[in-house]
């Protein structure tokens, strides 16, 4: 905006916003509007019957094979951070993606755009950490691109990263077949990626235990469904934190969620630092947490199942899904009164005070 | 966690409703200063639990909120210019001003940061001595001490390219305005534990005298609220009207001496619009003459700045407790978190965003 067009609005009739030309950080925090960007913008050019399903992944059959197949890319800052760096972010989150549809996670692509100027060091350290989180997860990365940009066009490093794996047979999971009476089951603590990420960034600096949670999921998942075929959705709660994901699941399940605010495992450096920071928990991103919607007959036996895995040590039966409301997210909280849990509008601000 | 857990207690809740259940025989209105109260009453649904004829109605204390038009056109004019960066609290980048948003300004490439203390902004100045870097000054008197500090700091060490655009408003004069309002419902007031960390309990007693008026100085946890609660009614219904301390563990009577020092060395009292209500003598900061070379306002020629509010907002109403976000024919249909009329529906400390947040009547998405 030129200087004299905004002295000029200064005194004009002011006139709600209510479009936006241009994007807003906000339209990647996997809230509200990025639902709009993918309403608004993608959707209507490139709408397909797989992609409007807007599961994490998209499930396609070739030749009678049921495929997973799904793309993440990575922007975050640090590009080294407490509990893991890019490279490995960039596996687990891939992998967790595909393991959310059910699929055995194979083989990975690796896309790196890099800005002039990146310690070489840097990106030998991170390349290293994505080989280790690959074999660990016994996944290959098979395939790859690197690009160099100029120095201010990039934030160091993105990296891209796809994945394509094998759905197991007759099993089908999505966000869109909650049912009423189904159980709504999370893996572990809520929020420690974020604020494991946030603990290090520029102006904020605080000291805190705290790692980030990333892990790749797809052996907690194996484990669950060897429990029981009768989850009907797994979602990881990533940006957006865990309010966004059952919002999106509510929505396109056409089904309302009540959540017991006392069962929902969050550590005590979370809270801490939210406190302190003035966030929502249930808002802060994970890299190493799911959701699962399970009916209410097999549940038990999903939870003793996650419990029984080392990333599902503390999960916990977190709410029910509902007829009432349909569509919104309510919590009953210690007190025994009812709130909504709303999808978060744009990014999470830091308060005044 | 410890110092927080102990105020979540749902068993010490309950204890606290039930004896509120005992005291009460006469309906009676309150009203919670702070917008971070109105927040924890509605996160925790305090007021579902709550007798029959105790209403709570939502005070002028959210500092984003009742920040004028003006200001945040200020702003938006500051940050758009070259070779300025403009440093502000993160709640104010989605305020809307007359036609667009810090957001929105920052997404056209104007060089607009979040910091948690204008000490910040400090850092940012001394580190880039070819910017001109800007913090934007709100608040009440909680943050009036750290914005006071930076501004001196500043002065101390020659910093010629850090100004602040100051817009601090003041909680007793609005307290003021609304006992003598003719519309006037409010029978006792929770007052705000962090300004009055700052600032004491002092100023309160003269009001609650002039007005024969209880005030009961509270913290931000629900038992702290239902305890302020509790103990406002019990002075009503005893015909009480004293300033009463329940948040000790943060608040004296005297207040933070050396905060209150250095805000009257930095600022001083001038007449303030607050958006929404309108201007109100005497109930705000502005930084003194010798600081003129660090304000904003003169700096950038933007004193003279006027902007009228959107038409359909109820704000004013909402701001001094008239009126419910739910009264509002907008409220989440033209007016959301996304698309907000108004202040109050932007803030983490709005009284509308905390009803949308947390309340819009289940089944409506």
């Amino acid at each position: 905006m030129k200087d004299n067009d905004s002295a000029a609005c200064m005194f004009s009739c002011p006139a709600p916003i209510t479009t936006y030309a241009e994007v807003l950080l906000g339209h990647g925090s996997g809230g509200k509007l990025s639902a709009e960007l993918m309403r608004d913008v993608f959707l209507p050019a490139l709408r397909n019957p797989v992609l409007e399903k807007l599961d994490d992944q998209a499930i396609v059959e070739v030749n009678g094979t049921r495929l997973a197949f799904t793309t993440d890319s990575f922007v975050v800052k640090p590009l080294i951070f407490r509990g893991g760096d890019i490279g490995s972010l960039a596996v687990h989150g891939t992998i967790n993606d595909l393991a959310m549809g059910g699929a055995i996670p194979l083989f990975l692509s690796a896309a790196y755009v890099i800005e002039e100027g990146l310690p070489i060091e840097t990106l030998r350290r991170v390349v290293e950490s994505m080989a280790r989180a690959a074999r660990e997860a016994g996944v290959q990365v098979v395939t790859g691109d690197t690009k160099v940009v100029e120095r201010g066009k990039g934030d160091g490093l993105f990296i891209n990263t796809s994945g394509v794996g094998l759905v197991r047979e007759g099993l089908r999971l999505s966000a869109g077949q909650a049912r009423p009476g189904d159980r709504i089951l999370l893996s572990g603590t809520v929020g420690d990626h974020g604020i494991a990420i946030m603990a290090e960034r520029e102006g904020l600096e605080f000291e805190t235990p705290l790692q980030s949670d990333s892990a790749a999921l797809h052996g907690l998942v194996a484990r669950m469904l060897e429990a029981s075929t009768a989850i009907r959705a797994l979602r990881d709660p990533t940006r957006g934190g865990l309010s966004s994901t059952l919002n999106e699941i509510a929505a396109s399940s056409k089904v309302g969620m009540m959540l017991e605010e006392d069962t929902i495992p969050i550590r005590e450096e979370v809270r801490g630092a939210c406190e302190m920071l003035g966030l929502d928990p249930l808002y802060v991103a994970n890299e190493g947490k799911l959701v699962a919607i399970v009916a209410p007959e097999a549940a038990g036996g999903v939870l003793d199942a996650m419990r029984k895995h080392p990333l599902g040590a503390q999960a916990a039966l977190i709410g029910t899904v509902t007829q009432a409301h349909p569509g919104v997210v309510a919590m009953r909280t210690a007190f025994g009164t009812t709130r909504v849990v709303d999808m978060l509008s744009g990014g999470q601000l830091p308060r005044i005070c | 966690m410890k110092y927080i857990d102990e105020y979540r207690d749902s068993k010490l809740a309950r204890a606290a409703t039930g004896e509120l259940a005992r005291v009460t025989t006469k309906p009676w209105v309150l009203m919670e200063i702070c917008g971070g109260q109105t927040h924890t009453l509605m996160r925790y649904g305090i007021d579902e639990l709550l007798p029959a004829g105790v209403e709570m109605v939502h005070g002028p204390g959210c500092p984003v909120c009742v920040t004028p038009l003006e200001t945040v056109n200020k702003a938006i004019h500051i940050a758009s210019m070259k070779d300025v960066t403009l440093v502000s609290y993160g709640d104010m980048l989605r305020v809307p001003g007359s036609d667009t948003d810090l957001l929105r300004v920052k997404a056209s490439g104007c060089d607009v940061r979040i910091a948690y203390t204008p000490m910040e902004a400090l850092k940012i100045a001394r580190a880039n001595p070819n910017r001109r870097v800007v913090f934007l000054g709100i608040g009440f008197e909680t943050t009036a001490p750290a914005n006071a500090m930076a501004v001196h700091q500043a002065r101390r060490e020659g910093l010629k390219n850090f100004s602040m655009l100051v817009s601090h408003v003041l909680v007793p004069p609005a307290i003021r305005l609304l006992l003598g309002s003719d519309g006037n419902r409010v029978q006792g007031f929770i007052a705000p534990g962090h300004v009055c960390a700052v600032m004491g309990c002092w100023q309160y007693e003269e009001l609650a005298r002039d007005y024969h008026v209880p005030i009961v100085v509270a913290g931000f946890e629900p038992l702290d609220l239902l305890r302020a609660i509790l103990m406002l009614v019990k002075q009503l219904e005893e015909g009480r009207a004293e300033v009463e301390n329940e948040y000790s563990r943060s608040v004296t009577c005297a207040g933070n001496r050396t905060a209150q020092e250095l805000m009257e060395r930095v600022f001083e009292v001038c007449d303030r619009k607050w958006r929404g209500v309108g201007s109100i003598p005497a109930s705000g900061l502005r930084l003194r003459p010798e600081y003129a070379d660090f304000d904003a306002d003169k700096v950038f020629g933007l004193e003279e700045v006027t902007a009228q509010e959107p038409p359909e907002c109820i704000s004013a109403m909402v701001l001094q407790g008239r009126k419910k976000p739910t009264d509002c024919p907008a409220f989440g249909i033209r007016c959301t978190p996304e698309n907000p009329l108004g202040a109050p529906m932007v803030s983490a400390e709005g009284a509308c965003a905390a009803y949308y947040q947390y309340r819009r009547p289940l089944g409506v998405p």
